[in-house]
This record gives C-alpha cells, sequence and structure tokens, in this order.
C-alpha cells in the first residue's frame, strides 16, 4: 500500500502539469471564434478545420523548423564527437576542467548569448568583414541569413549533444580500443567496430536533446534570422502572445508536438534496436 | 618459421620511475614462458611492450630475425589475452572471435571460427553475448580469439586474475592443453607462483624491472639465487652466518654456534660470512632425543602448529630467537607438537641453498602471494 501512496505526487505532477495543459490544449485546438474578430473571444468546439488551416497557412515554417533542427543536430554531433571523445579519452586530469567549461556558457542567459552572436555576426563586425575580404560570403552578410539560424541552433544545443556523448563515451573501456588494435585493426577500423557502435546510446541521447529543443526554438530565427527563416517555433509564439489567435496557435503545437514524436519514435526505434549493449 | 622472441635490453621509463629496465630476454618458440613477479615488478609493461600497446624507451623486440620494435600493434604477428578479457560487448562470441580474421580479410572466417570454438569447447555459445557468459566461458572466448589468429606469439595478461580458485586450477590445465596442442609460444604473466611453476617450461622471476631468476620450475624454486626469489617463488628460512671450514664438498656455516653444511656448487660466496637456506617442506620436525636425522639439525620450541589438512605447518624459534617454519607432511598426524614443545629439526644438507650475504633476507616476502 505504502508504495502506491509514494508515486501519487509523481502520479498528481503528470497529471496535472502533462494530462490536463495537453487536454486543454487540444480543446482550445478545436474551439471556434464567438464572433467575427479575435477579440470577441471563443467557445468550445469540434472545429477540425482550424488543423487544416494552420498547416495550410504554415507549412513552410513547419518543414523549415525540422530542416534546420535536422541540420543543427547534424553539425552539433560532427563537433561534439571530437570533444566528447578528447574528454573522455584523452583529457586524464583536464577532464572536469573540460566539462565545466562545456556547461560554463549556460550561466549567462540563452537570449544574451544569442544577442552577443548578433554582434559578432553583424556586418560591421570582425568575422564578416574578414569573410567579405576573402569573397566567401555569396550574401556580403552573415545575419539574417538561414546560416545565422542554423548557426545559433546548433551553438545553443551543443552542449546537448556533448554531454550524453561524453557519458557514453566515457563508459567505454580504454582496453577495448587496444583489443581492436592487437587484433589488426587500424586506428580508424577500431573506431569503427568498437568505439562507435559502443557509444551509439550516446548518439541517440545527443541527437534526441538537441533535435527536440532545437526545432521548438523560436529565439534563433528572430534574433539571427530574417522573416523567411521563421520556424514554427515563431509562428506558435506569435500566434499565443502577439495574434492571440489560441485556436490556431494550439493546433499547431499539438500538431508539431506529434509529428516531433513521430521523428523520436522512427528514429529511437531505427537507431536503438542495433545491437546495444 | 623460426620465431624465438628475443628482448635486447628493453627499458620503458615513466618519468623518473623505470619500470622494465634493460631486460635480456629469450623466448624459444613454441614454450610456455612465465613472466612472474609482485605487482609493479614490470612483467605487465613488458608484456605490453611486445604487443605493441606500450612504446619502449629504449631497446629492441625481435621475432625470428625481424625486429618489430617500431610496428604499431595493429601489425604485429602476436595477441594477447587481457587481464579482465576485453572481449566487446557489443559483439557475439562469433564475432568476438571473427574480429581479428575479418580485419585480415582471412577467407574462410565461419569454418576457421567453428573450429575455434570446439577447440575451446563453446561450439554452442557462438551467438551469445559475452555479457551473456560465465567467468570461465569469457576467458575461453579471449583465448579463442588471440589464438585463431595463429600468433607467432600468445601474450597473457593474468588471465585467470579474475576467476575464483577452483576455476583457476581447471583453466590453468586447460591453458596447458591448449598450448600444447597447438604449439605456440606463450608468455603468460602472473604474480601466482603456483600458477607460474604448474603450467609454465621456463619461469622468469621480475622484481623492479628487472630479471632476478630464470630457468625451469623445479631449478628455480630449488635453487634460488636470490632471497627475493626464496622468499616470492614459495616459503623459505633464510639464516645469516660465517662459512668457518669445508668438508667433502660441503662447506660448514656457523650460524649462531650452529654448524649447518651446505653443498660448494650451491654457495655463491666461499668464505666469510654467508646466507644459507631452506624451503619449510624440507625440515623434519622430531621430539628432541631422535637420532635418526638427516645432518643439518637444530633445536627449537615451537610457537605455533596449525593442522591444515595435508600437512602441519610449524612455526618454531631457534635458539638464537629466530622464527623458522617447517610442514610436516601428515602422513601419520598421531602427534602433532603442541606450542610450547621442545622439538629438533633436521635436514638434508643438499636440501641447503647458500646466498650472497648482503641479501635482504625480507625482500619478495610482502608480495608473495601465500600458498593454500
Amino acid at each position: 500500500m505504502i508504495p502506491y501512496l509514494l508515486i501519487l505526487p509523481g502520479l498528481a505532477w503528470i497529471l496535472f502539469f502533462f494530462l490536463v495543459p495537453l487536454l486543454s490544449l487540444v480543446a482550445t485546438s478545436l474551439q471556434k471564434r464567438a464572433g467575427t474578430s479575435l477579440s470577441e473571444g471563443f467557445v468550445p468546439a469540434l472545429q477540425f478545420s482550424n488543423y487544416t488551416s494552420a498547416l495550410g497557412e504554415y507549412f513552410p515554417q513547419f518543414i523549415r523548423a525540422f530542416l534546420y533542427a535536422g541540420i543543427a543536430t547534424a553539425l552539433a554531433l560532427v563537433i561534439a564527437y571530437p570533444i566528447a571523445y578528447y574528454i573522455a579519452f584523452k583529457a586524464t586530469k583536464y577532464k572536469y576542467l573540460m566539462l565545466v567549461l562545456v556547461i560554463a556558457p549556460f550561466f549567462a542567459s540563452f537570449l544574451l548569448r544569442t544577442n552577443a552572436w548578433k554582434t559578432i555576426l553583424s556586418a560591421d563586425g570582425f568575422v564578416v568583414e574578414t569573410l567579405n575580404a576573402l569573397s566567401l560570403l555569396p550574401e556580403d552578410r552573415i545575419l539574417n541569413t538561414s546560416v545565422a539560424v542554423i548557426f545559433g541552433l546548433t551553438y545553443n544545443f551543443l552542449p546537448f549533444m556533448i554531454l550524453p556523448l561524453y557519458a557514453s563515451l566515457d563508459r567505454i573501456d580504454p582496453r577495448l580500443v587496444e583489443a581492436a588494435s592487437d587484433l589488426y585493426a587500424s586506428p580508424a577500423t577500431g573506431f569503427w567496430r568498437v568505439v562507435w557502435p559502443l557509444s551509439m546510446p550516446g548518439v541517440l541521447g545527443g541527437v534526441v536533446l538537441t533535435f527536440i529543443p532545437a526545432s521548438g526554438d523560436y529565439i534563433n530565427a528572430q534574433l539571427l534570422g530574417s522573416t523567411n527563416d521563421k520556424m514554427i517555433g515563431n509562428v506558435i509564439q506569435a500566434q499565443f502572445i502577439v495574434l492571440r489567435d489560441y485556436p490556431i496557435a494550439s493546433a499547431l503545437s499539438a500538431m508539431f508536438m506529434f509529428v516531433l514524436l513521430i521523428i523520436i519514435v522512427t528514429y529511437i526505434r531505427r537507431v536503438g534496436t542495433r545491437q546495444l549493449v | 618459421m623460426a620465431a624465438d622472441l628475443n628482448l635486447q635490453r628493453l627499458t620503458r621509463e615513466f618519468g623518473e620511475h623505470t619500470a622494465v629496465d634493460h631486460i635480456d630476454l629469450i623466448v624459444p618458440q613454441g614454450t610456455f614462458f612465465a613472466l612472474l613477479g609482485p605487482s609493479g615488478c614490470g612483467k605487465t609493461t613488458t608484456l605490453r611492450m611486445v604487443a605493441g600497446l606500450e612504446e619502449p624507451t629504449s631497446g629492441h623486440i625481435r621475432l625470428g630475425d625481424r625486429d618489430i620494435t617500431d610496428l604499431p600493434a595493429y601489425r604485429r604477428p602476436v595477441n594477447t589475452v587481457f587481464q579482465n578479457y576485453a572481449l566487446f560487448p557489443h559483439l557475439d562470441v562469433f564475432d568476438n572471435v571473427a574480429f581479428g580474421l575479418k580485419r585480415r580479410k582471412v577467407a574462410d572466417v565461419k569454418k576457421k571460427v567453428s573450429e575455434m570454438l570446439e577447440l575451446v569447447e563453446l561450439g554452442k555459445m557462438a551467438d551469445r553475448k559475452p555479457g551473456q557468459l560465465s567467468g570461465g566461458q569469457q576467458q575461453r572466448v579471449a583465448v579463442a580469439r588471440a589464438l585463431i589468429n595463429e600468433p607467432a606469439v600468445l601474450l597473457l595478461d593474468e588471465p585467470l586474475g579474475a576467476l575464483d580458485l577452483k576455476l583457476r586450477r581447471q583453466m590453468q590445465i586447460e591453458l596447458k592443453r591448449i598450448q600444447i596442442e597447438v604449439g605456440t609460444t606463450f608468455v603468460h604473466v602472473t604474480h601466482d607462483q603456483e600458477e607460474a611453476m604448474s603450467m609454465a617450461d621456463t619461469v622468469a622471476v621480475m622484481n623492479l624491472g628487472k630479471i632476478e631468476q630464470m630457468g625451469d620450475p623445479i631449478s628455480v624454486y630449488e635453487h634460488p639465487k636470490t632471497a627475493f626469489v626464496a622468499n616470492f617463488l614459495g616459503q623459505a628460512n633464510l639464516l645469516k652466518g660465517d662459512i668457518v671450514g669445508e668438508e667433502n664438498d660441503h662447506l660448514v656455516v656457523d650460524v649462531h654456534g650452529v654448524k649447518f653444511s651446505v653443498p660448494r656448487s650451491e654457495a655463491p660466496v666461499h668464505d666469510g660470512r654467508i646466507v644459507i637456506g631452506v624451503r619449510p617442506e624440507k625440515i623434519t620436525v622430531v621430539d628432541p632425543g631422535v637420532t635418526t636425522l638427516p645432518k643439518n639439525q637444530v633445536a627449537a620450541t615451537v610457537i605455533d602448529s596449525s593442522f591444515i589438512g595435508v600437512s602441519t605447518q610449524y612455526l618454531v624459534e631457534s635458539p638464537w630467537g629466530q622464527p623458522m617454519i617447517a610442514f610436516e607432511q601428515n602422513r601419520d598426524p598421531t602427534d602433532v607438537a603442541r606450542p610450547g614443545d621442545p622439538v629438533l629439526l633436521g635436514w638434508e644438507p643438499r636440501h641447503t641453498f647458500g646466498l650472497d650475504p648482503d641479501e635482504d633476507l625480507k625482500a619478495g616476502l610482502q608480495e608473495s602471494v601465500p600458498a593454500l
């Protein structure tokens, strides 16, 4: 009896802070306008057309959200893997210092950091001037391009990729790498045959932890992108806070959650069922 | 291919510490060679240098007439059975064993792996993951995974360290059987002197980065050349004395007024101070007054006697106050001497060995694994 009582607070938490809001969101997404204008409010209904009209109008932002988040996640994986590998296998006594450095950006506000990049990447900044001098920028700028948005997403969510990768690489016995080289595997072969498969739980975790917040993000697109770089997060934010079209905003949120869930579940089932330990 | 393993002035330094100190060693092809020593003596570092997992500071490693010192591990024709096995946890037994063959793109992987699994009696376990195997089975997979590559030398780094006693004994016999069957050179690193002696053709006792003594197990055990070897390889009574005479190829040694004989050939010095030693199982323990004793005799008082089944182990005190140990086989355990009893110890002069007088009598005592 007592064990069941002990899980009550947890159940209550899930009920009040997850299930109820979720149902409320779905209910809101089906409401219809009370009058002709938005300011007249909404009444409960089963207006499923909210979904089709929302999707019809904001399909590009949907696609963009998953595309940008996908590219940012892939970039983060490529950047984070060597860093996590180094911390796990090579850093020895500087291990914890390096882990602190990975987390250190979190001590500054997310908004502040993203705004800082706005300054760094500005047209009269050092980066853009240098790249322009080398004629490497087709649009003569970085700020207000999709490159800046993807860059911002990659930068902001990189620690979410590094930490699970590190946790998983750190658990790999370095003697397995030695055993691979003892068994005629060159360093590259040893990596692909032993380290990479054993780090799959970290890759899986890192990808999920990066992709989910990156696809729902709106700060990076808002601060670093142009109007053509808006993601679904920006639309939802505008619908909720600015336009106050709650049913459309809720429908978008519900669809976004659903699609994200499908993507993540498919991904985990494909990667997660490979021979993991 | 004649491929004796030949270490020449092999040295490995870690900062100020010299882990392996100018070792010269030849392991003839096809022999079972044991590197025995306490932890930190450099035996594992030596093995890792042969495997290519550790770079020597200086010196050379040769296989036959080929210098392999600078070859990376994955190009060396040697394979290792790692301590705690280091099996790939994400691969099943078959893929673990096939790993080396696949890297070298050898044909007939399937047939070779099944034959090898038969040799180590794991035929039915091919699709299990290492995590699903017992310690002894993992050990066999580790041996199979290394041996299947037909290495010129198989290196074993404390391979039985993680097994319980009974399984250890079983695997010792098993490993010896496999070695004879395949005829590969085995270099076996261990800190367990019984394991080394029971399996190896040649034992090298290492201490502080150097080889103290090397030879077949019987000669190293019976004729230790240093106090470290005497103490580490089993147990020994070491007595400090002076050479006072000579008779019939034997030196007469005076230890606190008691005279002992030691064969001249067993003594590193022939006059002045000397250390003599005798192993506890060579000593006969009798009541005072018994006259049918071997020639080396000393009266003593029993401090402690423990009956351990196969033998009774006595701790006695010599007239000059030095503790000595003696093992009596329990052929007829009717009169076990009690603490406080006076006894007479006797042993054959030919069972006595001599050591350099400057030897540290306690060398190797802490490190040795107590006999069973």
